[in-house]
């Protein structure tokens, strides 16, 4: 099992629990079951086609990696917004 | 009192004033700070407020509330299909429609969404996104959206459609199926020989007269339009303004023959003309237009009023009228556009104006 941390607002998405253990072979396969277990993520870390949002990083044990990226048993997955997406 | 929903770059605004006494509005709430908010509207059915919130890291969504100032709940269903090979980019627009619940959603890349709960969840309109023609559409310098909806009072088959940059679209069959409603319109950004058949064509805004439910007043890329016949053809009605120019445009619901824009100099300089803010106004269906600037920046004042940023509050002569700047500024009159006062400075950009 993956240890997902998220920060606000995702965290507060789910249910203010910023440290999730989830199931998962990939970072893709990870993010879904996120979705499944805390519906109010659903598209916003993944977009509809299940591709990671530009401007949201994913990290890998310290890698930063894209939703095709494999995931080990204990792995540790960061969601972190990127740099470049606040400059709207 | 009046409320305003202000949607700007950094959040949502709620102001709360008089425009009797014409003394600045108070901001009552903040919500969604950091985040753009491109579009704020509350339905008057439901009392139900929403808002079109886009976060630059987490993409847009559709939230909704019955206090303001209080939490949000995200809306449902707004997303293509998987497979297609199109993202959500952002909401550009949300109105109530002609039935029970029923509700309707712009978005860009040009599609429409509606909802028959009230809001809470969408669907999209299939017969518009399978257009065989989508994958020729050209975006606006604002992106491919899909921002007026003109509902027909009354009448919920009937339906027209603005689309930056692919036209008008209609529908006689609550959006089974759509059909072009240009005839009229010019593209002047077209060579003259291309614009006989091309559908790139610049909607900015377009309003329905809710009294002469046939009329229709268009903003355009260069040209402001009326159409007597429900959208089919189109007639230029920008004479005596001072640059044809714009975006937003807001009318008299209690007189067909009214309609409220404010020019900007050209696609090239997008700023309000001369430096000088001035709303202009026709009471006869775009004979004649009067300037309607009293208490409005005259001097060195070069604003941007975007697309969404324009709104009116009741009707007749002492209708209210509201619209926010780039700059931050929002100006209102209680008085149809006679006289204006400044209902709050240095706000964040404003991109919508709507009266809850």
């Amino acid at each position: 099992m993956a240890i997902v941390k998220l920060r606000a607002p995702l965290k507060d998405l789910a249910g203010g629990n910023g440290e999730i253990t989830i199931d998962g072979a990939s970072v893709g396969e990870v993010l879904r079951a996120l979705e499944r277990e805390h519906p109010k993520i659903t598209g916003w870390v993944l977009d509809e086609h299940g591709r990671v949002r530009r401007h949201v990083n994913v990290f890998v044990d310290g890698e930063r990696v894209r939703e095709d990226a494999p995931v080990a048993h204990d792995a540790t997955l960061h969601v972190l917004p990127s740099i470049s997406g606040g400059s709207r | 009192m009046t409320e305003l929903l202000v949607g700007t770059k950094k959040g949502l605004f709620v102001l709360e004033g008089d425009p009797g006494t014409e003394k600045p509005f108070e901001v009552a709430a903040r919500a969604f700070p950091g985040d753009s908010v491109e579009f704020a509207i509350r339905d008057p059915r439901s009392g139900r407020y929403f808002a079109s919130v886009t976060s630059g890291h987490y993409g847009p969504r559709v939230m909704h509330t019955t206090d303001p100032g209080g939490d949000w709940e995200q809306a449902t269903g707004l997303a293509f299909p998987e497979g297609d090979d199109w993202s959500l980019e952002r909401i550009w627009s949300i109105r109530p429609g002609e039935a029970d619940g029923l509700m309707y959603a712009g978005v860009a890349p040009a599609a429409l969404f509606a909802s028959t709960d009230g809001g809470l969840t969408w669907e999209l309109n299939r017969a518009m996104w399978d257009q065989p023609t989508r994958s020729s559409w050209q975006p606006g310098a604002g992106g491919l959206c899909l921002h007026s909806i003109a509902t027909w009072p009354g009448d919920p088959t009937r339906l027209a459609i603005g689309i930056s940059a692919v036209g008008v679209w209609l529908s006689d069959d609550a959006g089974e199926t759509w059909r072009h409603g240009n005839a009229g319109l010019v593209p002047h950004y077209v060579p003259e020989e291309s614009r006989g058949d091309t559908i790139d064509l610049c909607v900015h805004n377009m309003h329905r007269a809710p009294l002469l439910p046939e009329r229709l007043f268009m903003q355009f890329h260069g040209g402001v339009y009326r159409s007597d016949d429900a959208g089919e053809t189109w007639n230029s009605i920008a004479e005596g303004l001072p640059s044809d120019f714009g975006f937003p445009m807001a009318l008299d619901p209690a007189d067909p023959d009214s309609a409220f824009v404010i020019p900007l100099v050209a696609d090239t300089d997008r700023v309000t003309v001369e430096g000088r803010v001035r709303v202009f106004g026709t009471r006869d269906a775009g004979e004649s237009w009067t300037s309607l600037s009293a208490g409005l920046p005259q001097e060195a004042a070069y604003l941007t009023i975007l697309r969404q940023a324009f709104d009116r509050e009741g009707e007749g002569p002492g209708m209210g009228l509201y619209f926010g700047a780039t700059s931050g500024d929002v100006f209102g009159s209680g008085d149809g556009g006679a006289s204006w006062f400044t209902a709050r400075e240095r706000l964040a950009p404003v991109s919508s104006v709507r009266v809850a």
